[in-house]
């Protein structure tokens, strides 16, 4: 071991509550984020054991998994049973236990990981968690983020704290600079292609090099979302001067005398050169495509102008997988990426449904019009960002080529309220998961960024945005 | 949480990789604001049919398979979401013990929570054990948490690691909140010191 600390080291010391010999520790929960689908059983556990939640000022809840992104949503006989249920029983929890809550009547519900961020309760240096596996988003701010089940819920619920032992560090440097038309979502799905669906298992990713600098906040916020589905822990960012600014004026952000104080903390926010790293990743900027995923698992990914592999292609335990998602996914080895044909287009989710991403789509889309029997739907991530894509005039031109424009919630990404896939319905989409029935039973889900995306929902088939975008100029 | 001791019983043999907690426990099934009930789902997608009928050839649905205890499966169980429900259905079938090369860090903790046992074995120790798992009630596996080993029916036994805390709060069915809380005065003092330090928090 060296003497230098890297960032989640950093982050780590500082929330220590009590560690045992065996190397356990209690650590501290700065922020507790609480949706309906992952919560009720905790809250029934608090109050079958006569508990109380320790920080309610710590703790917000936000409906988002199962909510309708339909107009008339406010009206509770608009909902499914099931959906109604779970929004009585979140809003019946947040009183009770007095935490901060976001409604879907407040403008500012939208999913949890979007909410967080734009209301300034994601901070840099902090411990967030929350009963979601995305909750790596948070990581973008330099905050140690992430997903927890339902029983550590009601740990934190009770006592703020979670029992933790350290992952290791893992460093992933992106090189360079992206070449154009390669966004966030490139980057991440790279990572995950080259490093596997369980490279980062028993680690925290770091983030860094010249590639992830560049990013605005919204583009980390996408590298860090699928951090999970590399398999981490969580994934980071060093704070710089664009979180900083980000962060600047928000609703929950520190003001006057205690922003200064919390800036000159932030500011040594960073890893140390001489930090210690247990597994290094290195990609070149210059290398990465425009990419989708063939397959069912987020590591089957390829550049754009790839074609379907061959199931025999792979090694082990992954052959017979390949076989099953070819299958799944009704693609032939051999043919063309940009010759698969699709159905319907999803824009949004915690990945891709921030400001940045509704505007690269709409660039794309612009006086242009969804493929003839293709279907799409835009489901920004939060009200706010509804709000803010109205002004901007994208919501316009969304619906000018024939999107549906939602309102704020996770929907098809998981599929769990009415907005899903039919059986063998082929779905371009900016969610983070490909799995076997994930967006609706039997659906086909192609995982790529809003831009991409947006040349598929175009075309009617998947598509180098690059090509699109030449053809205009 | 019911302890876990030792479980010798019949292991089904999922030797596919990636099984994610969207196929252990499909969305649909999310939308229950309670624990139990979940078992007839586990599986759904795989299991039945749009009809509901039971898929034959899927492992669970047949007669050999249908009391497993365990399960030995492919690198990587357990990935995606963090829904503790993909546990909870798990037990709620009757699986007390999941046997893999990996997996994935949510899954794995939700486990611990629920009495189940999840062990990572080498590859080849993996391999012998979809062999006896092949086999049905003709060859149980043995599982034992304080020694820490599988022993499978041809009397081979492989040793795994645990950690000492988790196998503690397994072996007695301990309830973590509870001893978390007993540490009261450790957080009481964290926090105080915490809100000199970063008091925007």
């Amino acid at each position: 071991m060296t003497g230098g600390k890297t960032l989640y080291d950093k982050i780590w010391d500082a929330h220590v509550v009590h560690e045992a010999e065996d190397g356990t520790c209690l650590l501290y929960i700065d922020r507790h984020l609480v949706h309906e689908v992952t919560s009720p059983q905790a809250f029934e556990g608090l109050r079958m054991a006569g508990r109380t939640v320790r920080a309610p000022d710590k703790t917000i809840a936000v409906p988002d998994h199962n909510v309708p992104t339909t107009a008339g949503r406010e009206n509770p006989e608009n909902m499914t049973e099931d959906s109604r249920i779970q929004m009585a029983a979140l809003d019946t929890n947040a009183r009770d236990f007095g935490i901060h809550y976001y409604p879907v009547s407040d403008v500012r519900q939208g999913i949890v990981h979007i909410v967080g961020p734009e209301q300034g309760w994601t901070l840099p240096g902090m411990t967030v968690v929350c009963g979601d596996s995305h909750t790596a988003t948070h990581g973008a701010f330099g905050a140690l983020a992430h997903g927890i089940g339902t029983s550590e819920v009601e740990h934190v619920l009770a006592t703020q704290t979670l029992i933790q032992k350290k992952s290791k560090n893992m460093k992933v440097e992106i090189t360079g600079k992206l070449p154009p038309g390669v966004t966030a979502k490139d980057i991440t799905l790279s990572v995950i292609g080259a490093t596997g669906t369980a490279g980062g298992t028993g680690h925290v990713i770091e983030y860094c090099g010249e590639a992830i600098r560049e990013l605005s906040m919204e583009g980390r916020m996408t590298v860090c979302n699928m951090a999970i589905e590399g398999g981490a822990r969580a994934g980071l960012i060093a704070p710089d001067e664009k979180t900083f600014a980000y962060v600047k004026g928000r609703p929950h952000a520190p003001k006057g005398a205690a922003w200064e104080a919390a800036l000159a903390w932030w500011k040594t926010l960073k890893s140390d050169d001489d930090a210690h790293w247990d597994k290094v990743v290195t990609l070149k900027a210059e290398d990465i495509a425009p990419v989708v995923t063939w397959g069912t698992s987020p590591e089957d990914v390829l550049p754009i102008t790839g074609t379907v592999p061959a199931a025999e292609s792979f090694s082990g335990g992954k052959v017979g997988a390949a076989q099953r998602s070819l299958d799944y996914m009704g693609l032939t080895p051999g043919m063309k990426l940009t010759d698969i044909r699709i159905d319907a287009v999803f824009i949004g989710s915690c990945t891709n449904g921030r400001i940045e991403d509704l505007r690269a789509a709409a660039e794309v889309l612009k006086g242009r019009k969804l493929a003839p029997g293709v279907r799409g739907i835009v489901v920004p991530g939060s009200g706010l960002v509804r709000a803010q894509a109205e002004e901007e005039g994208l919501a316009q031109v969304f619906t000018d080529a024939g999107f549906e424009w939602r309102l704020a919630g996770c929907s098809m990404c998981l599929g769990m309220n009415p907005d899903q896939l039919a059986p063998e319905e082929r779905c371009a989409s900016t969610s983070n998961r490909n799995f076997e029935g994930r967006q609706g039973y039997k659906g086909r889900t192609h995982l790529m960024s809003p831009a991409m995306a947006a040349a598929a929902a175009v075309t009617g088939h998947l598509t180098d945005v690059r090509d699109l975008v030449a053809e205009t100029v | 949480m019911d302890k876990f001791t030792t479980l010798t019983g019949i292991a089904a043999p999922m030797p596919l990789v990636n099984i994610d907690t969207d196929m252990i426990i499909p969305k649909q099934f999310l939308k229950t604001i309670k624990r139990t009930g979940l078992g007839v789902n586990l599986f759904d997608e795989m299991r039945y049919d749009r009809e509901g009928n039971e898929i034959a050839d899927f492992v669970l649905n047949q007669p050999a398979w249908r009391d497993a205890e365990i399960l030995v499966a492919g690198d990587n169980f357990g990935c995606g979401s963090s829904r503790e429900h993909a546990p909870w259905a798990l037990l709620d079938f009757g699986i007390r013990c999941v046997i893999s090369t990996s997996f994935a860090d949510i899954f794995y903790n939700n486990c611990f929570k629920n009495g189940i046992l999840p062990v990572v074995l080498p590859q080849d120790a993996i391999d012998h054990l979809m062999d006896d798992a092949r086999k049905g009630a003709n060859a149980r596996i043995t599982v034992d948490l304080d020694a820490q080993t599988v022993t499978a029916a041809d009397g081979t036994a492989f040793s795994f690691d645990v950690d000492p805390f988790k196998k503690h709060c397994l072996l007695n069915g301990l309830d973590d909140i509870g001893l978390t809380l007993e540490k009261a005065a450790a957080i009481d003092s964290y926090e105080a010191t915490a809100a000199q330090a970063r008091p925007w928090v």
